[in-house]
């Protein structure tokens, strides 16, 4: 199995590295520079491709929270916590990208605009997702975790309509501008989308492997108190074969009930 | 049916008893609650133009921290002596339990707030410009939509360490948009510009989805060890 | 004599790393008085729990009259050394509450479980200020206030007066004859001396012994 991931992993990476570079190139040197804005606006190439990913990410977590519900799948549970941490990170590189861009700009730091207030409760949401996972006790924290989610995920219509119809209200300056898009610079932006995406995806399954190989030994430190002194009795019939197949398994484990 | 009314008005029922036998919760958070009040009124001046302004803000911003004391003390009588596990081994309904202690802390945020309230409106010499009915609405709708998860997240934060600090790191997140909702529609009524209907709209919806959201999952939570 | 079988298969239930009960397999008849013993740590409480609907096996079975631990709760009742009453209210208006619960309808019910184990309805005084014995008797009505077919009582005589514990035995031993099912968990087995059918030692997460009598060899 090691070497299987050696396979994959490395040559993944590799690629990886060399997308994100070309797609730096791309953003940095080749993408053509904005008429009113200057070079300052080529942060758009990592603030709009880093939101894209973050919501896919939470997206996943919430396809994971509900499997989690139904099914109640330990693997599921592991993909919602990866989603979410990783989500959260990408989350957090577009509201520092976003008044970075904006302060040369339009001279502001932070401006009440749909999609990066919109992100900023989506990443409020997350964090306290983290937080109830923090401190939350073992067995109940991936039930109360998927819960959380549903209601985050919930919240998220509510959250865009509620600024929605405040700005109209109350009219800010839009980062990003609107309108259209000149098309090399979409090329642009969907190479970096790219590249991000394929960063989302190696750190994400780095860390989902190594959370599994954490339950894992959870398991197997488990399992040995249950073994224990002095085994179990030859009586308990069910117990014995499953955990029988428990000390067979090879990398693949089915969850607890 | 019936039988969630009935198991929901006697737990409403015993609380409110309760609640009325050891008055000295109450009165705390009444006191509390005028404090909130007079250092909101030394904060923010109210006789400046600007405060008056943004009085609906303050008003909800103190509403919630009210709330979120009276919160908090939701599940304290049924953490001692275990009483929970009382109610997990018997045949009653999630839903019930739930239903009643929201309603609990819905009348005990109210009443806090029927205190507040008008010691905003004296203090910062509020007037509302619009049409006044309308305030009652956005109250209710407003309140309950702290409430409501409030209640639930209480329950989620008996799991977890640090339980005090962790309702309000849950809910504020998630109450973003009602809030949004509950300063606006007050801020539109007090100046008179505007219509509150999307507001209460909102609101409204936000209500809804999220009392459902409650009492469907709020047998997980309970049954969470 | 009213047959209330419990079959228990297989049960693992760990807490993290730690094993509290490791497969335990044991079948319960109906209408008898099980006491349960064993030192601290030996998953005797962990056991209850499960029986009860309040631990979720990590492994393994339990069927209760052929239902699961939940699904049976109409006739189990739960009793532990948490009084899991309000301290706040007098008896008579906590079993008025928890009557609620179990759609039982009017006092008679609650007056008639606070008598049988000695204790006065009319007793205004809030069950904070019970004696230890008193507070558990208390609870003991509660939790036969639903009149189940299964008792389930966790160390009911710790820190307990003699006389509440010999009401409280007394009426475990009535409740017996006419046909319930106790299992009692406690660590004064002597009080149980010929009062218990079955003694049943359990050590590091499972059952090792099953005897009528009070004496291992």
């Amino acid at each position: 199995m090691k070497k299987a991931l050696l396979v994959f992993a490395v040559p993944a990476a590799v690629l990886t590295a060399l997308l994100l570079a070309y797609a730096f190139y791309q953003a940095m040197w080749v993408a053509p520079m904005e008429r009113t804005m200057g070079e300052v606006q080529r942060i758009f190439y990592y603030h709009v491709p880093s939101a894209w990913t973050a919501f896919l990410l939470f997206f996943v977590n919430l396809v994971a929270s509900v499997t989690y519900l139904i099914r109640r799948n330990t693997r599921a549970d592991a993909v919602a916590l990866v989603s979410a941490e990783v989500g959260v990170v990408f989350c957090t590189v577009v509201l520092v990208t976003g008044p970075i861009w904006a302060r040369p700009v339009w001279g502001i730091w932070w401006t009440w605009d749909i999609r990066l207030t919109t992100t900023l409760v989506l990443w409020l949401i997350y964090v306290s997702y983290l937080m109830l996972r923090r401190f939350s006790d073992g067995a109940q924290t991936p039930k109360l975790a998927a819960v959380l989610a549903i209601f985050g995920a919930l919240d998220v219509p509510l959250v865009y309509f509620s600024i929605w119809f405040f700005r109209t209200q109350h009219p800010q300056p839009v980062i990003g501008g609107g309108g259209s898009i000149d098309p090399r610079m979409l090329h642009v932006l969907l190479i970096n989308w790219l590249a991000f995406s394929c960063l989302a995806l190696l750190v994400g399954w780095s860390r989902y492997r190594l959370e599994i190989m954490q339950r894992d030994l959870e398991e197997e430190l488990a399992l040995e108190s249950l073994l224990g002194d002095g085994g179990l009795p030859p009586a308990s019939a069910g117990a014995s074969s499953r955990t029988g197949s428990l000390l067979n398994r090879t990398s693949s484990r089915m969850g607890p009930g | 049916m019936s039988a969630l009314k009935s198991i929901t008005g006697a737990t409403l029922a015993k609380d409110i008893r309760l609640e009325w036998r050891s008055r000295d919760a109450i009165n705390s958070m009444l006191f509390f609650s005028l404090l909130v009040v007079v250092i909101f009124s030394f904060s923010f001046d109210p006789n400046a133009e600007e405060s008056r302004e943004i009085a609906a803000g303050l008003i909800w911003v103190a509403f919630l921290f009210a709330a979120v004391v009276a919160l908090n003390q939701t599940w304290a009588r049924e953490l001692r002596n275990q009483v929970l596990d009382a109610y997990r081994v018997s045949p009653a309904p999630a839903s019930s339990l739930f239903l009643a202690k929201a309603l609990g802390n819905f009348s005990l945020v109210s009443l806090l707030e029927a205190v507040m309230a008008p010691l905003f409106m004296i203090f910062y010499n509020l007037r509302a410009l619009g049409p006044a009915w309308q305030l009652i609405p956005v109250a209710v709708l407003g309140t309950w939509a702290l409430v409501v998860n409030g209640t639930f997240f209480a329950a989620m934060s008996l799991r977890t360490r640090s339980r005090e600090i962790m309702l309000p790191l849950l809910l504020f997140p998630i109450s973003i948009p009602a809030v949004q909702s509950m300063v606006e529609a007050t801020r539109v009524l007090l100046a008179g510009d505007g219509s509150a209907r999307f507001w209460l709209v909102l609101l409204l919806t936000y209500d809804v989805v999220f009392t459902t959201a409650c009492l469907a999952l709020f047998e997980t939570v309970l049954q969470a060890e | 004599m009213a047959v209330a079988l419990i079959a228990v298969n297989g049960l693992i239930k760990q807490f993290g790393r730690f094993a509290a009960l490791r497969g335990v397999t044991a079948e319960f008849a109906g209408g008898r008085f099980y006491a349960i013993l064993g030192d601290n740590g030996a998953g005797k409480t962990t056991l209850l729990r499960a029986l009860a609907g309040l631990a979720q096996p990590t492994r393994g079975t339990i069927s209760i009259l052929g239902k699961t631990a939940r699904a049976a709760c109409r006739d189990v009742g739960y009793m532990a050394h948490p009084s899991l009453l309000y301290d706040e209210m007098s008896g008579l208006e906590n079993l008025r509450y928890f009557a609620r619960l179990y759609d039982i309808a009017g006092d008679g019910r609650c007056e008639e479980a606070i008598r049988s184990v000695g204790l006065e309805p009319d007793l205004a005084r809030p069950v904070g200020q019970y004696s230890q014995g008193m507070r558990q008797r208390m609870s003991l009505a509660r939790a036969i206030l639903h009149d189940p077919k299964i008792l389930l009582l966790d160390e009911p005589f710790s820190n307990v007066d003699v006389h509440s514990a010999r009401v409280i035995v007394g009426l475990l031993k009535a409740m017996r004859d006419s046909g319930k099912t106790i299992f009692l968990v406690t660590h004064q087995a002597a009080l149980l001396e010929g009062v218990a059918d079955e003694f049943v030692w359990m050590q590091d997460g499972q059952i090792v012994d099953r005897g009528a009598g009070l004496s291992r060899e």
